[in-house]
């Protein structure tokens, strides 16, 4: 049994659908990378599993598994038992995803005394070892600090501290390197990769880095305009991205061996926007994608499953790659 | 040890800051004093109903009325560095006197009225922050646009009718039972009682002030990502209003109230003069009647000396709300 | 190495073409009409303007002469509906001459303070340095002393009728605004549009007039409405500590002659107040309104 399953999540806005139908499953300790454009769901996806969505949000319909339990049947102090404990999130932004009026002691014990039976002592010997866990050097002088006496790096390396506090079977980060410059980047994510080792924790990175993604995660799945449009494991995918999106995405990175079509697109350069997917029957990527059929605009292609563990949702790629459960793909 | 540091170099920056304000005033209420026409020499004159021109000059020199602007300034900043205020003729003794005998009521007054404004507000402004835009909101909102709207005095004068002539619950006058030998508890619950109806009537507009201010202020907080980062702890919603939205919404309010500490002493002109509460409020309108201007000048130059020393205490509350906020 | 999709690519439907320019301003005018809050306000302030307008028609006769016996509860007599007080004056006509008073000094005591206050704060916003700390200086210096005792002073300086209230009260109540002009002019002095005024060599006067005023206006206007209403509710307490111009009728005044009979008349003071309390209400409605429509913030 993987560790958590979406099914067929939808989630609406006043307006709009954020996600439309969106499934994937993570296994215990590898890390899962979502990846997609600012706006395409992705965000919206994570804060589902810990049904922290804004309030004009609602969740439609689907499953949300974790170890077997259905996250969205539960009460709501049901589900603060899970926040923090099973499932914790790491933001991307570190200069406001810390109280600027507390210490970081304080909010680091709070989430370990909210979780375990521990006396104020006990947890704040806990957050010191946390924080040389996480490699924060002077770790037991730090405590009664600020945030806003810590640098970027160093304040998502606190948020780390905390999120894996009462280690979680499961780590959401939400872009968590972006606001960081790149030496401190890598940094924290070769951090966040040990300690998915030492804890054993599975980790959902969002991103829209591929780079990040490239170095850092076991599996990818891509994302646009609210459903997921493709699915597998890094090195098939980065050999061959399937889905016309996923080569898009990958146009500067790969310019050798794919088609003529791709060779030097960058996907900045692919025609229009997610905006104009917006009400339109079909393909959402149907109005910018190069190699769209008439059918393509009819129905919602569906997500189907490949050999090596892959998916596409994308009908022509389907055959280019011989069908489902076709051949091995050239 | 920080902590000390930073109080310290707050209280020595705002104490630097605040010198030139303070001559400031001095200067500005001082000219202003001599464009009143007549002085405490008119007054008695008037009142005791026999004025030669020599009794008149006599007066005049008596009080140094004779003596140019310049001398007149000059004479009363040397005494104020002796801290003398001067003498005033109408209550026959030294201005200090006057008012340190004025100054404990009406502190007792302003620091409950601000408290009660404070707390009451805070905790108006939480709920309808918290089922904003739903009925508990929506009712609320109306009942502190009400008392934005009222004047205080007003309020006051209907609570004497609700409280003391229907209800004969509290008292209406004074800052105590007169003539009763009170001792103890007894004294201290006579003492509150007279409190409540004046420190309500003062205190209702803040409360609106406080309540307004404390809502958008807690909506605002709502969208900063770490309220996101508290709930993803599991944290029960309670405790994430309580610790991590309500102390950085607090930062807003108490400047908020900081600036509104001079509203609150000139409110309790009135709120004094509706109670017959014995305090620097009446005082200083008692002297603008009686043309007594060394009393008006000690009680304006006090007053604004509150503020400042309220300031202060506000700034020492803010370094302590907030620990971004660094002293220069 | 690494390759970024472009976090920007998402362009927003894109929003005001040249098709949407035009209705514009029927759309702001709609914002006014439909903003119930500002609806509200503006009617009740209407209806209080109606009684200053036509008080005279309304309820002809001086409202200070006595025309029936004292004490008159209301309803008792129904010639005068509200009742009469203790010199036996119309209550009634007395509210509808009061609303004179306290909207002339309301509102001339704002645009008193205004004009000082958008004075003040532009030149200090504008100009900046020197200028600027002793504008400053001098706005906290006004704000360190008790507004209501300043206006007191102000107004025993004077005589106490309506002119000098109304000077007193624009005279202590200026800083607030000029802190907020401030704080615009020195915000807007840097932007784009007044850059490129600069460079084109247009004068000071003209850029602070046509260029900085203009885009600073929408919160002066919000303090506009709220100022009127603080000057309502200062005179009000003037007038009820007997500083008023004896020969007019005031809300204030009237719940000062109507306090000695709290005990046993108590509509004569309650009804006055009530008429403060509304058009000052009214007021606030209309600086709440005026700030949901010209600085609207998205709220959950």
């Amino acid at each position: 049994m993987s560790l958590l399953t979406v099914d067929k999540l939808s989630v609406a806005f006043p307006g709009h659908v954020a996600v439309r139908e969106a499934s994937f499953s993570i296994e215990s300790g590898e890390t899962l990378a979502l990846v997609g454009e600012s706006g395409c769901g992705k965000s919206v996806t994570a804060f589902s599993v810990m049904r922290l969505l804004p309030s004009n949000a609602r969740i439609a319909s689907g499953r949300i598994l974790l170890e077997g339990t259905d996250l969205l049947s539960l009460s709501e102090p049901e589900m603060r038992e899970v926040r923090g404990a099973k499932v914790s999130l790491i933001q991307q932004e570190p200069m406001t995803s810390l109280n600027p009026v507390l210490s970081i002691g304080l909010q680091i014990t709070e989430v370990i005394r909210r979780h375990e039976k521990l006396s104020r002592r006990a947890a704040r010997a806990r957050a010191v070892e946390l924080l040389d866990l996480v490699r924060i050097p002077d770790a037991h002088r730090r405590l009664d600090d600020h945030p806003h006496n810590l640098s970027g790096g160093m304040r998502q390396r606190v948020m780390i501290a905390m999120a894996v506090a009462c280690r979680p079977r499961l780590l959401i980060a939400d872009e968590p390197t972006t606001a960081l410059d790149v030496t401190t980047q890598a940094q924290v994510l070769d951090l966040l990769d040990d300690l998915r080792r030492r804890l054993g924790m599975a980790v959902l990175l969002i991103t829209h880095d591929l780079g990040v993604v490239a170095q850092w995660a076991d599996r990818i799945a891509v994302m646009y305009a609210g459903r997921i449009v493709e699915q597998g494991g890094i090195e098939p995918f980065f050999a061959r991205p399937l889905h016309p999106y996923s080569r898009g995405l990958l146009g500067a990175r790969v310019d050798v061996d794919a088609d003529e079509h791709y060779s030097k697109n960058r996907l900045s350069e692919i025609p229009g926007s997610v905006g104009s997917a917006a009400g339109q029957a079909g393909c959402s990527f149907a109005p910018r994608c190069p190699v769209a059929e008439p059918a393509c605009r009819r129905a919602v292609p569906p997500l189907v499953a490949l050999p090596d563990e892959r998916a596409v949702a994308c009908p022509v790629t389907v055959v280019l790659a011989g069908g489902p459960h076709g051949a091995a793909l050239r | 040890m920080r902590m000390g540091r930073r109080v310290a170099t707050t209280l020595r920056r705002t104490a630097i800051h605040a010198v030139p304000t303070v001559l400031g005033i001095i200067v500005l209420d001082f000219l202003l004093l001599r464009l009143m026409p007549g002085d405490a020499a008119d007054v008695i004159a008037s009142e005791s109903g026999v004025a030669t021109a020599e009794s008149m000059a006599m007066l005049r020199q008596h009080f140094g009325l004779d003596q140019p602007l310049l001398t007149q300034l000059m004479n009363f900043l040397g005494h104020l560095a002796q801290f003398n205020l001067g003498f005033s003729p109408r209550y026959n003794m030294p201005v200090v006197d006057l008012i340190l005998q004025r100054l404990p009521s009406t502190l007792l007054l302003m620091v409950t009225a601000l408290a009660l404004a404070l707390i009451i507000g805070i905790a108006m402004g939480s709920v309808m922050a918290a089922w904003a835009g739903r009925w508990p909101d929506r009712i609320l909102s109306i009942v502190v646009l009400l008392f934005y709207s009222m004047p205080g005095f007003w309020v006051g004068l209907m609570a004497i009718v609700l409280f003391s002539v229907k209800l004969g619950w509290l008292p209406s006058d004074g800052d105590m039972t007169i003539g009763a030998d009170l001792g103890g508890w007894a004294s201290i619950s006579d003492r509150l009682q007279h409190l409540a109806l004046p420190a309500l009537a003062l205190g209702s507009f803040f409360v609106a002030v406080y309540a307004r201010l404390t809502r958008a202020s807690m909506l605002e907080v709502q969208r900063q990502d770490f309220m996101r980062t508290a709930q993803a702890k599991g944290l029960h919603p309670l405790l994430i209003q309580l610790r991590h939205a309500l102390r950085n919404a607090l930062v807003p309010v108490t400047t908020v109230a900081g600036m509104h500490l001079g509203n609150l002493l000139g409110g309790a002109v009135v709120t004094e003069t509706v109670f017959g509460w014995p305090g620097l409020g009446r005082l200083a309108l008692e002297a603008v009647l009686a043309r007594d201007f060394s009393t008006l000048l000690g009680v304006l130059l006090l007053s604004s000396l509150l503020v400042i020393v309220a300031n202060l205490l506000i700034d020492l509350l803010h370094a302590w709300l907030d620990p971004r906020i660094e002293p220069a | 190495m690494s390759v970024q999709v472009d976090p920007e690519l998402e362009v927003p439907v894109s929003v005001d073409t040249g098709s949407r320019a035009a209705p514009r301003k029927h759309r702001r005018l709609r914002a006014f009409v439909r903003n119930p809050t500002f609806v509200a306000g503006v009617m009740i302030l209407a209806f209080f303007v109606f009684l200053a307008v036509f008080a005279d028609l309304l309820c002809p006769g001086d409202p200070l002469d006595m025309v029936a016996p004292p004490v008159l509860w209301p309803g008792q007599d129904m010639a005068f509906p509200l009742g009469t007080d203790s010199l036996g004056r119309d209550v009634l006509s007395g509210l509808v001459h009061g609303s004179r008073a306290s909207l002339v000094v309301g509102i001339s005591a704002a645009a008193i303070g205004l004009a000082i206050g958008m004075l003040v704060g532009a030149l200090a916003g504008f100009f900046g340095g020197r200028i600027d700390t002793a504008l400053t200086r001098l706005i906290e210096l006004f704000q360190t002393t008790p507004t209501f005792i300043l206006v007191i002073v102000i107004v025993a300086i004077g005589e106490p009728n309506l002119e000098t209230i109304a000077m007193a009260i624009g005279l202590a109540s200026w800083p607030t605004v000029a802190r907020l002009v401030r704080a615009q002019f020195r915000s807007l002095r840097e932007s784009d549009f007044v850059m490129a005024a600069r460079s084109l060599g247009y004068s000071r006067w003209r850029i602070i007039l046509q260029e900085i005023l203009p885009n600073a206006l929408p919160p002066v206007i919000v303090a506009a409405s709220v100022m009127t209403a603080n000057a309502i509710l200062i005179e009000a307490g003037l007038s009820f500590l007997n500083m008023r111009d004896p020969n007019i009728v005031s809300w204030g005044g009237m719940i000062g002659d109507g306090r000695d009979q709290l005990r046993t008349a108590w509509f004569l003071t309650a009804l006055p107040g009530a008429a403060i309390a509304l058009a000052v209400l009214s007021l606030n409605l209309v600086g709440d309104g005026l700030n949901e429509i010209l600085n609207p913030r998205t709220e959950p």
